[in-house]
């Protein structure tokens, strides 16, 4: 045999396998990658992982064709010069160039108005290291995707019970009995959630799934409860008037764990009305709830301090304190909240007969009571009690985005909580639990700046990007009560938009309201597609220019991996890496993937180098940081402080000799510390040796009742990871939201909202859930539009970025609109008509599939498979394009102009969530003789310079692929 | 002698193509590959896919159930391609039941996919042979992989564990128990192919409350001393004295 260096011919091709982390959604399984002669061979599930324990789902299993896309950008790129913004025409500049030219316009900003420069990103796992650049920067101008994703479900959550699902929390279905799951994504916690569900089933679990739609996890459900969407509040409210109606709810956890039993002022003549009475008032308080609030003695029939030893409160009734303050309990407010909410009343509106919310309310009731779960687990509380056991109710619940994504989302996932409250299940077995670093306080300690002045030339910003507040004088608004923001984040608008407004950004800036920006940052987010409502005419706008010939928005940078369709609109484009290609951090100062029994943090290990000239974004932030000289990235003589990221990941603390820094696991100089320590030099072998991921396993005794339990809230303070070991009671009845409700009154002496927002703030910042008509349609003729659109996301793609994935578009090629065999006949539409969807605000022409998997006055499709022509390095015949369709045309980022105001977002007035789900449409059939493809169309872009021909056909073989073989 | 099958649980599988791809990616590399795809960046991609995943709906709405479907070759006892085959490149391996092709005899003529009622093969455009699943037989046999991990990909990286693997003809065998007591059916029987591979149907969990169970001396109500309402809506409550 001729010697021969090829060696992907030779008999025993060199192979070896490395772990890192998935990325081909947000999951972060742990995977092993094959690798033969510098090739993807295999990926699979790493066993020893504690996320995924060795499964892998359909998209992690085709990360190779991911590495291998065509639609990579592997070269810096810059528009060519009288190339119109969308056009999509490029020409390569080096990577020196780039940074010449953000190096020189964001020096420029900063040392005049840094908030003109705007960075938002989108589900990018590493907000913990942009946010920290916006801040060192000194924008205010900076966020990532949570506003138009699930922002209610982690406000209205964490604004209740101190923690949320998904990367904070989850359902305990290892003890669970009964499991509901309502208006949840197929992507939504996707491996370790069907790794749960099949245990849970075959357990003898019973699994109830609430939606509009029946696919992926609502297939398997043991009852299958279809809702109207954006009605979701009012079952909920049922289901809590038909709990405490029948006695059904756990008093003593609500008496010891909850604010239901505490006293509220009743004076409306009062200062305080609406608020708790305190016999004390405090000085400085911190970010906890101060035990200084009252019960009503039940023996003594007179009020008496919360935890007295021995007391026994009442949860329901009207009361009259010795200075003749009348007082009622929030349980009691509650009651009568929902005294209204009756299951009849639901039932004509969510479409779920009558009789099945009493079934399900006694299912939950009875379970939670009657199979009650005792664990031999000794713990302390917080008050000094000792407890021999821990106590569960197992009735848990799993909810995301098709609760959160409308515009009454907040008090619905309030609801949510207060019901898994009254139940008694916060962070007991077999309900809901926790995740490190969650519980915290409610409202979390991070705050944001709060005035203009808080922004200045050459200064990092006064406060974090984005907060939590806990009362009006949280808000970042100037005097005038005016949004400081571009995206109005933390304005009276939607004051507590605790992720921002990614989705009104370019819309704002384009309108110069609150004003101009000069340049735009965007990461790995598809704005001008399907992250953006209203595309069509937000393409516009990125184009737009005004009259003396400048682009409204004059710079736009775009950073991604692949050829979205965003790049067609950017000046610049950098090229980022493959997941494959780079260090990444999951980290506690994030969002990392906690487990109920620890905290748990992970990392990615580069298996490959990077394609071209690719550069992970990680790099970028740190290269501009450190030429741009932000004091985070710099020493005191403004020299270089970390050679790259993965320096900076070892090296960086939170504040000097803090010992708190991206990664919790190995720390301390020989890696002996955890969660808190030295930087050890080490740490990222430490973690490869390591499967990549670092598991803190808590002591039983601390794994539950985390709200409460004092061993693990001090454990929790020593290890940085809560600012206070104080109980973290739920708040049934919130009084943040009743601060803002005074001030929208005119009462005290704070922040005031301006007189044209004063009654939207007073009507939503209810202090408890209440069941409201989604925004838009309370602003639409229903007569006209009698339907509602939503869309569901396909487990086998991740939002928009698959179609570049030569395995999964074979799964999903292109996307039908679902349509109830009723409705469609009451149209005289069949399975494959091509029809217009049509909402207010615009239409789509697409395919119509029949289903008896939907509720009649809903119609649905997949999420982002349609793609723009020439986009994502697809053929412009491709099916994406021509079949493919985007619900987003038809769905606007504003609501129509209404007393509140002009240009209000098509949001949640208290969170200032996109309300995707919200619009209404009608649905009828193209003329005989339209086109047979969707609209609108757009003129398909060219691939961009550095991106590689697409291949007519391929035999992928590992070891031969790219070096000819085919 | 042994028959290797999978049986897979329409109980737990949501759907979610795991199979599909990670069969994909295990076999385009492996013995049995490379697995062609055809226009896979433009109009109308195909591609040779051992394993796929059918979804349809059974019954009217509002008592709709969604069916997750996965299909691949079946593993026949009395195999309808190996006969049809002029060549002898379909055969059955007597020591443990596997159904494969040999592409080196292969003439691409077909018959087997006529003969195969289940739709299982899979034709290479490419190469003009025949393929299909060989319950990845490069990989569980391969002694340089844990013994845990010698199982089909499919198997593997099944997210909900659907997908279980082993000796149908053992009848202490995980898959024999799940058959025997879950209720595992073979499909189409009426063929007389004897399929090796099952399916598990699904199963419904109820709960039925009594009546009695919603009435209770401890009703945490009694303790705020108000009475249940009564009128229109009268509970059990009100029938405790």
């Amino acid at each position: 045999m001729p010697h021969t260096t090829d060696t992907a011919d030779s008999p025993t091709p060199h192979e070896e396998v490395r772990t890192t982390t998935c990325y081909m959604c947000a999951c972060r399984c742990g995977i092993k990658v094959h690798l033969k002669n510098g090739e993807v061979r295999f990926i699979e599930g790493n066993p020893d992982h504690p996320l995924n324990q060795g499964v892998l789902c359909a998209k992690g299993s085709s990360g190779i064709m991911k590495q291998y896309s065509p639609a990579r950008l592997t070269k810096p790129l810059r528009r060519k010069s009288g190339a119109e913004r969308g056009a999509g025409e490029f020409e390569e500049i080096s990577w020196d160039e780039a940074f010449g030219i953000l190096e020189e316009r964001l020096a420029r900003i900063r040392s005049t108005d840094p908030k003109k420069f705007a960075l938002f990103t989108g589900r990018d796992q590493m907000q913990a290291l942009t946010g920290l650049f916006a801040r060192q920067f000194g924008t205010p101008n900076y966020a990532a995707h949570g506003g138009f994703c699930s922002v209610n479900m982690a406000a209205g959550l964490i604004y209740t019970i101190g923690g949320s699902f998904w990367e904070f929390g989850g359902p305990d279905l290892d003890r669970a009995k009964l499991f509901v799951m309502i208006g949840t994504a197929e992507d939504h916690h996707s491996n370790p959630m069907k790794i749960a569900l099949s245990k849970f089933k075959r357990n003898g679990g019973r699994f109830i799934s609430i939606n509009p739609v029946r696919t992926g996890y609502s297939a398997i459900a043991d009852e299958w409860i279809p809702i109207r969407p954006g009605t979701d509040g009012a079952l909920l409210l049922a289901l809590i008037h038909e709990i405490i109606k029948q006695g059904l709810y756990d008093r003593d956890f609500l008496v010891q764990y909850s604010n239901a039993a505490e006293l509220v002022n009743q004076d409306p003549a009062s200062p305080e009305y609406g608020m708790f009475v305190r016999f004390e008032v405090p000085p400085e308080e911190g970010c906890f709830d101060p035990q200084n609030k009252l019960w009503w003695d039940r023996d003594m029939d007179r009020p008496v301090s919360t935890m007295t030893p021995g007391v026994e409160p009442r949860l329901l009734g009207a009361f009259t304190l010795p200075d003749g303050t009348p007082v009622k309990t929030a349980f009691e407010l509650l009651r009568e909240r929902v005294a209204a909410y009756t299951p009849d009343w639901a039932a004509g509106i969510t479409g779920i007969p009558k009789e099945t919310i009493i079934r399900l309310a006694h299912e939950m009731g009875v379970t939670a009571r009657d199979q009650k779960i005792e664990l031999p687990i000794a713990w302390t509380d917080v008050w000094d009690n000792e407890h021999k056991t821990i106590t569960g109710n197992p009735v848990a619940f799993h909810a995301m985005r098709g609760l959160a994504a409308h515009s009454n989302g907040f008090h619905t996932i309030r609801a949510l909580g207060i019901l898994m409250s009254i139940l008694g299940t916060i962070d007991r077995p077999g309900g809901f639990r926790h995740k490190a670093p969650f519980p915290r306080p409610i409202p979390p300690c991070a705050k944001t700046p709060v005035r203009p002045e808080d922004v200045q030339p050459d200064m990092p910003l006064n406060g974090m990007p984005l907060g939590w507040p806990a009362d009006p004088d949280d808000l970042f608004v100037d005097d005038d009560g005016q949004p400081v923001r571009i995206d109005k984040a933390f304005s009276w608008e939607y004051p507590l938009s605790v992720h921002g407004l990614m989705h009104n950004v370019i819309t704002n800036a384009w309108r110069g309201d609150p004003y101009k920006i000069d340049t735009l940052l965007i990461f790995m987010a598809n704005m001008s597609w399907n992250s953006t409502m209203n595309a069509q005419q937000v393409r516009k706008m990125l184009n737009d220019k005004d009259d003396d010939g400048e682009y409204r928005i004059p710079f736009i940078t775009v950073v991604d991996a692949f050829q979205s369709e965003m790049v067609a609109f950017a000046d610049l484009v950098l090229p980022d890496t493959t997941y494959l290609e780079r260090h990444d951090v999951m980290s506690m100062l994030d969002r990392p993937i906690s487990e109920f029994d620890g905290p748990v943090d992970s990392v990615r290990i580069p298996v490959l180098p990077p394609t071209g000239q690719c550069k992970p974004f990680q790099e970028v932030l740190i290269e501009l940081g450190t030429r741009l000289a932000l004091p985070a990235f710099v020493d005191k003589d403004g020299k270089r402080k970390y050679r790259d990221y993965p320096d900076f990941i070892i090296n960086f603390e939170t504040a000097p000799r803090s010992g708190i820094g991206f990664l919790a696991g190995w720390r301390g100089r020989g890696g002996e510390k955890s969660m808190k320590g030295e930087p050890n030099p080490n740490q990222w072998e430490m973690y490869e040796k390591n499967n990549c991921v670092f598991h803190y396993h808590l002591p039983k005794s601390y794994q539950y009742m985390r709200n409460w339990n004092q061993g693990y809230l001090q454990w929790a303070q020593a290890h940085g990871m809560t600012r206070h070991a104080e109980p973290i009671n739920v708040h049934i009845y919130s009084e943040v939201l009743q601060k803002f409700r005074l001030a929208a009154q005119g009462r005290g002496d704070g922040r005031q909202p301006p007189a044209h927002l004063r009654k939207r703030v007073e009507t939503y910042f209810d202090p408890l859930p209440f069941y409201y008509e989604p925004l838009e349609a309370s602003l639409t003729d229903k007569r006209k539009y009698p339907l509602s659109a939503v869309t569901q996301r396909p487990m086998a793609m991740y939002h928009s970025w698959d179609s570049q994935n030569a395995w999964l578009r074979q799964i999903h090629t292109y996307n039908h609109l679902y349509v109830n065999p009723k409705t469609a006949a009451a149209h005289g539409i069949v399975d494959d008509d091509w029809i217009w969807v049509e909402s207010q605000w615009g239409k789509v022409r697409c395919m119509a599939r029949l289903s008896e998997a939907v509720e009649p006055g809903t119609v649905w499709t997949w999420n982002a498979i349609g793609k723009a022509a020439g986009a994502w390095n697809l053929d412009p015949s491709a099916n994406e394009s021509k079949q493919g369709f985007l619900l987003n045309h038809v769905i606007s980022e504003e609501l129509p102009a209404h007393a509140a105001g002009e240009h209000l977002s098509n949001s949640d007035p208290v969170t200032g969530q996109a309300a995707w789900y919200d619009v209404r449409v009608r649905i009828y059939k193209a003329a005989e003789d339209e086109p047979h493809e969707t609209s609108p169309q757009f003129a398909p872009v060219p691939a961009a310079p550095g991106t590689s021909a697409r291949r007519p056909w391929q035999n992928y073989f590992a070891g031969k692929f790219t070096r000819g073989g085919k | 002698m042994t028959q290797l099958a999978l049986v897979i649980d329409l109980n737990v599988c949501v759907g979610c193509h795991a199979c599909v791809t990670s069969c994909k990616q295990w076999n385009t590399s492996g013995q049995a590959g490379p697995l062609f795809d055809d226009n896979p960046y433009g109009q109308d991609p195909t591609g040779t896919f051992f394993n796929r995943v059918q979804t349809f709906e059974v019954g009217e709405f509002p008592c709709t159930e969604t069916i997750h479907f996965p299909k691949s070759c079946l593993h026949c006892e009395d195999a309808p391609c190996v006969p049809v085959c002029p060549t002898g490149a379909s055969y059955k391996r007597a020591e443990d039941g596997i159904v494969l092709v040999d592409y080196d005899k292969c003439i691409g003529c077909k018959y087997c996919s006529w003969a195969c009622p289940y739709g299982a093969r899979e034709f290479d455009e490419n190469q003009k042979v025949m393929k299909k699943c060989t319950l990845c037989v490069d990989r569980i046999y391969d002694t340089t992989i844990p013994p845990e991990r010698r199982k089909p990909a499919c198997v593997l990286a099944c997210p909900t564990s659907a997908r279980l693997f082993g000796d149908v003809h053992d009848p202490e065998s995980e898959v024999s128990i799940a058959i025997r007591e879950g209720g595992g059916y073979p499909l189409m029987p009426e063929w007389g192919t004897k399929p090796a591979n099952h399916y598990l149907p699904r199963r419904k969990t109820k709960l039925r409350i009594h009546e009695d169970e919603l009435v209770r001396a401890d009703n945490p109500l009694r303790k705020e001393d108000i009475r249940h309402e009564t009128g229109k809506d009268v509970t059990l409550d009100d029938w405790l004295m």
